[in-house]
């Protein structure tokens, strides 16, 4: 892993008395692409609004490159934020927009001139200088936002929900211009949205957050694949989790029946929460499956189908590119790699909250 | 038919209300000295009015408490929108309302309160008093001008400004009250045009020998009515007309930009 370069050392902020981030601790690399995701209220917005200098933590601090800047008001930070609506200056075209911090620090005209046309190039806008920002497209007046930004060579890029006010097609285009502009600049990106799918695509790292608590920190692969407790399943992607027993290591008892798994260390007879992904559960004959049930509902999503199967008294969601009618009976496998076993949360404040999604 | 009746009703409504105005505007013009017949067309009483020094003084006057009294209730009304701003929504709520109250107070009540309020503190009563009272009667207009600008304000245009590194005050300056501008404008010209044609609150608040236009125009009113006050009144009238209309262009002509 490279260098250490942020660190948010116990975090705590309230608003009015309501506790929005608790303890919280993290730690971003250099040239790392990390997205803080959960649902509105989680505490991502404050903590990136901490790292920009526009909120003062109550406790805790941020450490950048060694060098304590919790008290370091935001024009003399070496970040650079792009901000959820645009926030473009609209009585400036478009250069004088790009130039804004440019001029600020007082560097030559053609620097300034130079760095306008680089930073559109980067953002493939090229020749929009004299446009004004109500002339552009939502799309436009974003990338500008972005060159805005980055033509100070900031050493850590903040993107607030950057995506948001774009639609599905837009969003697409632009999470792959978003990573191509990471590499190319060789920052790093600190990203908060709270759409799953943005965050799978471009980070490599993401931290689940729910009420002011980091849930988990990982890579995308990791986050969807292990997922540490019942929210982060459930927030990221569709999952079925299941009440379940862990009989000793190896072995768990789900509905009532015994499925083999891969994990150990969870003690015997222990309450545990299972999690398993629609797509890893493998629809077969009613004599092959460790489980029977009957198909309740059945959707056609595209890519494939969307099946409900009543089984053992739940509601399991299947994916599958087979078609299985409703009504008809089934049998349910699931690999034992497939099976993710989680703790069941100890306090209240563990308890995530289900988000529907 | 309905059409024709509809034309009609307009015409009559715009005859009340400019008939009375559009006497007096001829009337200025009219070369006989009585009200009752038309001598032909002069501009002998505009020519009287450049060469009569207390209107001139009077006018210069109005100018000077309308211009000073703008400008200081402008600044202070757009310092005060912006702590209203970041004021939670109840506190802003009563502040707003509390901001309300003297415009919907009769000017008599101010003007009254005002004079009692002078008195009692030993004020000397001159241009400066009809200053205060002008500056405290505009207030309230600019920050009914400024605060809708304030709220359709994007709050994170002036963050964007300091996350480029500019200082507070910079951002302030250069982001924000540009965006603020039109509402600024025209609480100004609003501020300007009340101060121009106020006479009660002037008349409460003035002191002896120090006039303003329009107290100018109704000691002389006492005395008979002479043409040149037709005069007066008509210049007056076409200066407050230009006024507002600026104020209605102004905002208009910033958005198609």
């Amino acid at each position: 892993m490279s260098k250490e370069l942020i660190h948010l050392n116990n975090i705590s902020k309230s608003f009015d008395g309501q506790m929005v981030l608790d303890e919280l601790n993290l730690t971003i690399h250099e040239n790392e692409f990390v997205t803080l995701l959960g649902p509105s209220g989680c505490g991502k917005t404050t903590t990136l609004r901490i790292l920009g200098g526009f909120a003062t933590p109550d406790t805790g601090s941020v450490v950048f490159d060694g060098q304590d800047i919790t008290k370091l008001p935001p024009n003399l930070r070496p970040l650079n934020t792009v901000f959820q609506k645009y926030a473009l200056f609209t009585h400036m075209n478009i250069a004088e927009n790009i130039a804004f911090g440019l001029k600020i620090r007082k560097k030559s005209k053609d620097y300034i001139a130079d760095k306008i046309r680089y930073a559109l190039k980067l953002v493939n806008l090229e020749g929009y200088e004299n446009r004004m920002p109500d002339s552009l497209s939502g799309g436009q007046q974003q990338r500008i936002a972005i060159a805005r930004a980055i033509v100070n060579e900031p050493r850590v890029l903040l993107l607030d929900e950057p995506l948001g006010a774009l639609d599905l097609k837009l969003r697409q285009e632009m999470q792959y211009e978003l990573i191509r502009m990471k590499n190319e600049l060789g920052i790093t990106f600190v990203y908060v949205t709270h759409d799953q799918e943005e965050a799978l695509t471009m980070s490599d790292t993401i931290v689940v957050m729910n009420q002011g608590y980091i849930q988990q920190i990982g890579s995308p692969e990791s986050i969807y694949n292990e997922p540490e407790n019942a929210f982060v399943a459930d927030f990221i992607g569709d999952s079925n989790i299941i009440s379940a027993t862990m009989i000793e290591d190896k072995l768990v008892s789900i509905l009532g029946t015994r499925f083999a798994c891969v994990d150990t260390g969870f003690g015997h007879n222990k309450p545990v929460d299972v999690v398993i992904r629609p797509e890893d559960v493998e629809l077969v004959a009613p004599t092959e499956g460790i489980l029977t049930g009957v198909v309740s509902h059945l959707i056609f999503k595209g890519v494939h189908y969307e099946m409900e199967v009543m089984a053992g008294g739940f509601e399991w969601l299947v994916h599958s590119t087979a078609l299985h009618p409703v009504g008809e009976k089934v049998g349910i496998r699931v690999d034992p790699y497939n099976i993710q076993i989680m703790n069941k949360p100890e306090s209240e404040d563990e308890e995530a909250v289900a988000v529907d999604i | 038919m309905r059409n024709a009746v509809k034309k009609l009703y307009i015409a009559l409504i715009f005859l009340f209300l400019y008939a009375p105005i559009a006497t007096l505007m001829v009337l200025s013009f009219n070369a006989s000295k009585t009200r009752a017949k038309w001598g032909g067309f002069t501009f002998k009483w505009y020519a009287q009015l450049v060469h009569n020094d207390d209107i001139l003084r009077a006018l210069g006057n109005t100018l000077l408490i309308a211009l000073l009294s703008s400008v200081i209730a402008t600044v202070i009304g757009t310092i005060a929108c912006i702590a209203m701003n970041n004021m939670k929504k109840r506190t802003r709520t009563i502040m707003m309302g509390i901001t309300n109250i003297p415009m919907l107070n009769a000017d008599i009540v101010t003007g009254i309160s005002l004079m009692l309020l002078f008195i009692s503190f030993g004020f000397r009563f001159g241009l400066g008093t009809i200053l205060l009272s002008h500056i405290t009667f505009n207030i309230p207009y600019v920050i009914l001008s400024v605060m809708p600008r304030m709220k359709q304000l994007n709050p994170s245009i002036y963050e964007a400004a300091l996350d480029l590194g500019a200082t507070p005050v910079a951002a302030f300056f250069r982001v924000v009250f540009p965006d603020l501008m039109p509402g600024i404008l025209s609480g100004f010209l609003m501020a300007f045009t009340m101060s121009l044609d106020d006479f009660i609150i002037t008349h409460f608040t003035k002191g002896a020998g120090v006039d303003t236009l329009s107290t100018k125009i109704y000691t002389e009113v006492r005395k008979g009515i002479k043409p040149e006050m037709y005069a007066l009144s008509t210049i007056i009238f076409a200066a407050v007309l230009a006024l507002l209309l600026l104020v209605n262009a102004a905002p208009e002509k910033r958005e198609k930009n």
